[in-house]
């Protein structure tokens, strides 16, 4: 176990518990929810639990370039948002629904 | 001499170029100009060769650069010119050059016209190259393009089925023989290190080689000799051949390219002398096909086909006089049969000419007087064939039977001069049957009868004149000039066989007198059964059907050939066909198909299309691999 170099006023435990439960709650969701935008709101979730973790880590090691990379993921994030509510619109406009299991053309 | 022989096969070869490229839209009509000249180059640098190179003790090797440089395989294309080649080359370039000029007469407005003398200059460049070549990858490389014009211009009719299938079949069946020549070459290479005739002799004459290996070198180099100069059981393609032009087959079924054979055993003439039990082999296929084709040409009712066997039989004599090691006497036959041949074969062609295309002697007959040129000359060729003095047919195949006589194969001689009885009686059988008795063509042929133009009639004269005078350069023993114009070639393989000069003793005379005799009794037989009692002929035939049936089909040999060799190869084709090309080979093709299509049907239910079964996949993928790290 490393020895934090700063008290840190809530330890870095607590972070990683929030953080995985999010994480867990993002993967239920979107391995069990049909609706697309219940799917991206469930990735949002994943990648939110995955910035608390960086966040977590980035005060416990004194090292700024973790929430640098929380900027990243969360500009990441946003585009990534803009993309798949244009892709869940562009879907809907052809199918008339949003329902993932009835996208399975890909099917082999 | 050197910086010159190169050009003589170039000639040629740059005027098949040029009549090939521009012969159809430009030459067109004088395609004959460019050949003829060429040939007239090659021909008087041949001469002056010949002038040069005589007495020389050693041939002239011009390296022109390096063909094969590959490890220890160093094959230079290399010319040679000695007293063999320089022979040789005027043969073919001088006999060429005749059969050229009368070319231009005889192909006069054929649609082929360029193509002819565009292949006929393509043939005479491969025969200069294969006679000049320095070592017998060269040669070979001639062999094969002497061949391949061959074919070509059997088929030269091509719109014409026969020709189409005859020019397959001599491709063919040289095809066996060449196979046998190649592996000859190659055991040349293996057992001497080198393809130059000069070292491949050397070697040879150090005496450093077990017998067995010189025998199969001579035997596999004969072979390819069998296919080239139809000797049986390979002589099936020749009379087949004479479905192309006639001065094609003057020029190469008749003088020069199925000489090739003899040439390339004359050549190797050190070789067959070291290898006797392969001499023998040379002597006794020779002598049979001597006198089997000659048999056949009795019956023939074709004057070309007539010819063709007569061609046949007397390679069969050259063959013979080089079985018993007169090597110089059968080029000097080679050389006089050139003359004659090339002279019956042009004349006859003047007689088809004449007759508006018919082949039949059965509808000829009384031509005599229409077209008295060709009836004299093609005489003067008949003369030199049958042997009589002092035609030069005289004076080669008489020079043959006492070269077998005097080597003690009396059999031989026994068979040969059987042969010149027979070849003297189908001969004038054929001359009595065109020329003699009433004329038995119908009236409309009857009426266009008429003298070829002079470029068909001049080339016969020069000829005639060949066959008359050409022999008396070849007189027996010590009077022969091209038997010592030929001793510093032969000389080493005479001297590995023991063979002195001769001198005539009286011996010699008598059998001059003898085969002169048993010639002009043939003759008179003909001119017995065909001029005089002209009912005989069928008489004979009818009393002797069967053995008449059987000679008249040429022995069945095609028909035994299309019995066992074709019916086997083709039957044998179609099995493989069927069991292993469809089953065994289609089969693998198939079943590789079949065997990923199997195992993509047992995966393909993996792909739903959902998205989110893939996420599941990733998620215990992730869920492996972080549990893997964490714990392991």
């Amino acid at each position: 176990m490393i020895e934090p170099p700063v008290e840190m006023p809530i330890p870095v435990d607590w972070y990683l518990y929030l953080s995985a439960a999010l994480f867990i709650v993002g993967v239920a969701g979107m391995l069990t929810r049909r609706n697309l935008f219940i799917m991206l709101f469930s990735l949002e979730l994943m990648l939110n639990a995955v910035n608390i973790n960086l966040v977590g880590f980035s005060r416990f090691h004194e090292n700024l370039v973790g929430q640098n990379l929380v900027i990243f993921v969360m500009a990441i994030a946003a585009a990534e948002a803009a993309v798949g509510l244009a892709i869940a619109t562009a879907l809907y406009r052809n199918r008339k629904t949003l329902m993932v299991d009835l996208f399975d053309r890909m099917k082999g | 001499m050197e910086n010159y022989i190169w050009l003589i096969p170039l000639l040629p070869f740059l005027a098949f170029l040029v009549t090939l490229l521009f012969g159809k839209w430009w030459i067109k009509e004088s395609a004959h100009w460019l050949p003829i000249l060429a040939m007239l180059g090659s021909f008087g640098l041949s001469l002056a060769a010949f002038i040069q190179i005589r007495g020389a003790e050693e041939p002239v090797v011009v390296e022109l650069w390096r063909w094969f440089s590959v490890g220890s395989f160093q094959v230079p294309m290399s010319l040679q010119m000695d007293q063999l080649s320089a022979v040789m080359c005027l043969v073919v370039s001088g006999i060429g050059l005749l059969i050229f000029i009368y070319s231009k007469g005889y192909m006069h407005g054929d649609t082929g016209y360029y193509r002819f003398f565009a292949f006929m200059s393509l043939f005479a460049f491969s025969m200069l190259t294969l006679v000049l070549a320095g070592n017998y990858l060269l040669l070979y490389f001639g062999w094969e393009a002497v061949g391949l014009c061959s074919y070509y211009l059997i088929g030269f009719f091509y719109h014409k089925p026969e020709a189409a299938a005859a020019g397959k079949k001599a491709f063919i069946v040289n095809r066996i023989g060449d196979f046998g020549f190649g592996l000859g070459v190659m055991l040349i290479f293996v057992t001497f290190g080198t393809l130059d005739y000069v070292g491949v002799f050397e070697q040879v004459e150090a005496g450093a080689f077990g017998e067995a290996t010189l025998i199969a070198i001579a035997l596999l180099l004969f072979m390819g000799a069998m296919g080239k100069s139809a000797q049986f059981p390979l002589h099936v393609w020749l009379p087949d051949a004479m479905e192309g032009p006639t001065p094609v087959s003057a020029l190469i079924h008749a003088a020069t390219m199925v000489t090739a054979g003899v040439y390339l055993v004359a050549r190797s003439a050190v070789i067959f002398a070291s290898a006797p039990a392969a001499l023998l082999v040379v002597g006794a296929i020779g002598t049979f096909t001597a006198i089997f084709a000659a048999i056949i040409g009795i019956c023939q009712k074709d004057i070309k086909k007539v010819l063709a066997y007569s061609t046949v039989s007397q390679l069969g004599y050259m063959f013979m006089a080089l079985g018993v090691g007169a090597w110089a006497i059968a080029i000097f036959h080679l050389m006089t049969h050139a003359f004659f041949k090339a002279l019956l074969f042009l004349g006859a062609g003047s007689v088809i000419h004449a007759m508006g295309g018919e082949q039949d002697m059965d509808k000829m007959g009384g031509l005599r007087k229409r077209i008295p040129a060709t009836y004299y000359t093609l005489v003067a060729g008949a003369l030199a064939l049958s042997g009589i003095f002092p035609f030069a047919g005289f004076w080669s195949k008489d020079d043959i039977l006492g070269a077998t006589w005097r080597d003690g194969k009396y059999l031989i001689w026994a068979v040969g001069l059987i042969a010149a009885f027979i070849t003297a009686f189908y001969t004038f059988r054929m001359i009595f049957m065109t020329f003699f008795g009433k004329p038995r063509m119908d009236k409309e042929t009857e009426k266009h009868i008429h003298e070829s133009p002079w470029s068909m009639i001049v080339p016969l004269v020069v000829l005639a004149i060949g066959a008359l005078l050409a022999g008396f350069l070849g007189m027996p023993g010590k009077l022969g000039a091209i038997q010592s114009f030929l001793d510093p070639v032969f000389a080493p393989a005479d001297h590995i066989l023991g063979i002195h000069e001769h001198t005539l003793a009286a011996i010699d005379y008598v059998l001059m007198v003898v085969s002169v005799l048993v010639a002009m009794l043939g003759i008179v037989l003909a001119w017995f059964m065909y001029v005089r009692r002209t009912y005989l002929p069928a008489f004979v035939g009818r009393k002797v059907r069967p053995v008449y049936k059987v000679v008249y089909n040429k022995f069945y040999v095609d028909e035994f050939y299309a019995a066992t060799v074709v019916r086997l190869s083709v039957d044998g084709s179609r099995w493989l066909w069927k069991n292993f090309d469809e089953k065994i080979i289609d089969g693998a093709v198939n079943g590789t198909a079949w065997l990923w299509q199997r195992a993509g049907a047992v995966v393909r239910p993996l792909q739903t299309g959902r998205v989110q079964n893939y996420l599941l996949g990733i998620f215990i993928g992730l869920f492996v691999i972080a549990t893997v790290v964490v714990f392991v």
